[in-house]
């Protein structure tokens, strides 16, 4: 299966108020987000953005209510016309489509869950599944053969019949689910999908998340404020504040490197065991005098598990094939599972 | 202390103006009057077929026939047999075809209210200046006595079924109009945005989400619809439409208070039985929002 196209924004900039594009000027010129409200009663909801979307990973947008993550998201489809800058999917920039050109990507290449859902509630859990492809002008047994697998695939058999409002919430998102994966389109969209879920739900819908991602490969953007939920999710995180991204990298660049003290207060509560590879803390290149291996790219979690079974107090990471690659003591993978005091 | 008189139009201004409107009126009635009767044939064909087939078939059948749509409607067996309970005793007393005539002209009227009311409904919601421009007209037609907008339309189309049927029309389409906009308005943005997500176009969005989700509140402007049209029939007896309204004017005229009552009631009957029915069919459209997860 050919690699799906990322997703690449660039200087994307998006001024809410009736003379927006005029203010585009003010604020590359360095005027804040609340002086621009003040004296010119326009807002500021995204600030230059640039983040480079791998296709075929996840990538989550992070941020707290109001940091604009879920106008990022809608620039993406282009619910929200941009004020300026570029949305390149491939050779594509989403900004510059016509009309028609825009229906076609939304039909063909995008699909998106959303926070509270958004089913049709005059339709059954089929009904809803098939609305893509509907839209798309295939209906009828083939659509709904393929709708079928997939509402069989997020686990809800028996219940294609049943009104959306006959499920509980985690149910009712599973059928979002199952009508965005139906569609069958590279990007997947989802906006703070699991946030109206109660906790284990959320979990449970992560892991049914990152089991299909193994097989289907798709670019998937997903919004959340929950550090937790990024750091479990995304390949790649971007982390935004008052509309502008303040870092962007993998889980353990930013739990590890925080870009200022707003992030350094996000990641001290992080459960780092669960985020940090035991490449990271290694002596590379050093072999010890032990018979215990740890895989290359576990998580210190596990490695603390497997010293704690084996009672053994160093270890040796190996790649793939078995060559050592650097030597971990059980010492090591504890301090680094500890928030340190300071950065 | 002349400026204490109010500065109104001389006495003789007043009447040339008058005359002047109701003259070019009555050309403009004159040359045009007949090519619009023309337009409202077809109407008033279908309203004279309509009242004949229900006055002219074999009243059980009739009976059946609206005691069935009544069932389909409501699937309730209380409505339907409370329905033919009233209609059994609208023939008992001898209104049997006044009554056809008033059920012809209300269904022609609540068609003809639903054809137009829909459509402008529909451009409302889609565009709030058409709104601010159709609104103050709804409020003309509500509040406007009835009588006044009878003598134009009857100095154009002279006494009959067609001036009452518009007379009607005028009198119950602004709920319609009025309930059609408020819920395709009503409709949750989450939703729309998600069809907006898929790549729906215009039409589709109408047809997929907006109408099917809209459709218990344009239930109720179809409803109030009717309820105005049967009230309305009393007043159109004035200008010639038969039915149960001209026994009760002539109740009126005459100071017949038992004709006046019976026919009255008979009218009630019929409000409620139609009234009954199409709830009973909006809140079936409704059933997938009553079985809640719990």
């Amino acid at each position: 299966m050919a690699e799906p196209h990322g997703i690449e924004i660039k200087n994307l900039y998006k001024i809410f108020g009736p003379d927006g594009a005029s203010m585009v000027e003010r604020v590359i010129n360095g005027m804040s987000k609340q002086e621009l409200n003040e004296k010119h009663n326009h807002v500021l909801g995204l600030n230059d953005i640039n983040i480079s979307m791998p296709g075929g990973k996840i990538t989550v947008v992070m941020g707290l209510s109001g940091s604009g993550k879920s106008t990022l998201i809608r620039h993406i489809n282009r619910l929200i016309d941009p004020t300026a800058g570029e949305v390149l999917y491939g050779e594509q920039d989403v900004c510059k489509m016509s009309t028609s050109e825009l229906r076609e990507f939304r039909r063909h290449r995008t699909a998106m869950v959303f926070q509270k859902f958004a089913l049709l509630p005059h339709r059954t859990v089929m009904q809803n599944t098939v609305y893509g492809l509907e839209i798309q002008g295939i209906s009828g047994k083939k659509a709904e053969a393929k709708a079928a697998q997939w509402i069989s695939r997020v686990g809800l058999d028996g219940f294609e019949d049943n009104y959306p409002n006959q499920l509980s919430g985690g149910m009712q998102q599973r059928v979002g689910l199952a009508r965005a994966l139906t569609n069958d389109a590279d990007i997947l969209l989802m906006d703070e999908a699991f946030s109206a879920l109660d906790p284990l739900i959320r979990m449970d819908m992560q892991t049914v998340l990152l089991d299909l991602q193994q097989e289907l490969h798709k670019t998937i953007v997903f919004i959340t404020h929950d550090l937790d939920e990024a750091l479990r999710l995304g390949d790649k995180i971007a982390i935004l504040r008052d509309g502008a991204v303040i870092q962007q990298g993998s889980g353990q660049e930013i739990v590890l490197r925080p870009a200022d003290e707003y992030i350094s207060n996000f990641v001290q509560e992080v459960n780092r065991g669960r985020v940090i590879l035991v490449d990271t803390v290694m002596d590379r290149g050093e072999v010890a005098e032990t018979d215990m291996v740890l895989q290359q790219g576990i998580l210190l979690e596990e490695a603390a598990k497997q010293f704690a079974e084996s009672g053994h107090a160093i270890a040796n990471v190996v790649d793939k094939s078995g060559k050592p690659l650097g030597s971990l003591s059980m010492q090591q993978a504890i301090s680094a599972m500890v928030t340190p005091n300071s950065h | 202390m002349d400026w204490i008189e109010f500065p109104s139009l001389g006495r003789a201004d007043l009447r040339d103006l008058r005359v002047a409107i109701d003259g070019s009126f009555r050309e403009f009635t004159r040359a045009y009057g007949p090519a619009l009767e023309r337009i409202f044939e077809p109407l008033e064909d279908f309203l004279v077929w309509l009242e004949t087939l229900l006055i002219q078939s074999p009243w059980p059948l009739v009976l059946i026939g609206l005691v069935g749509i009544v069932f389909l409607l409501s699937r309730s067996v209380k409505i339907s047999l409370g329905a033919t309970i009233a209609l059994l005793l609208i023939g008992y007393f001898g209104m049997w075809e006044d009554t056809m005539r008033t059920i012809a002209v209300v269904t022609v009227c609540t068609m003809v209210a639903v054809v137009l009311g829909i459509p402008v409904g529909i451009a409302m919601a889609r565009s709030d200046r058409m709104q601010s421009v159709v609104n103050p007209v709804l409020d003309l037609m509500q509040t406007m006595p009835s009588f006044v907008y009878l003598i134009p339309v009857v100095m154009i189309f002279g006494l009959g079924k067609v001036p009452g049927v518009i007379a009607v029309v005028i009198y119950a389409i602004p709920p319609m109009i009025r309930l059609t906009n408020l819920g395709i308005r009503l409709v949750d943005p989450d939703v729309l945005e998600a069809a907006d997500a898929f790549g729906s176009s215009g039409r589709q969005k109408l047809l997929n989400v907006q109408l099917p989700l809209a459709l218990p509140t344009i239930m109720a402007g179809i409803n109030q619809c009717i309820m105005m049209s049967l009230a309305m029939v009393v007043v159109a007896s004035m200008i010639g439409v038969k039915g149960l309204g001209q026994p009760v004017l002539q109740a009126i005229n005459n100071q017949y208070f038992t004709m006046g009552v019976m026919n009255g009631l008979a009218i009630v009957a019929i409000a409620i039985i139609f009234d009954r029915a199409t709830q009973a069919y909006g809140k079936r459209l409704q059933k997938h929002s009553e079985v809640v997860h719990g």
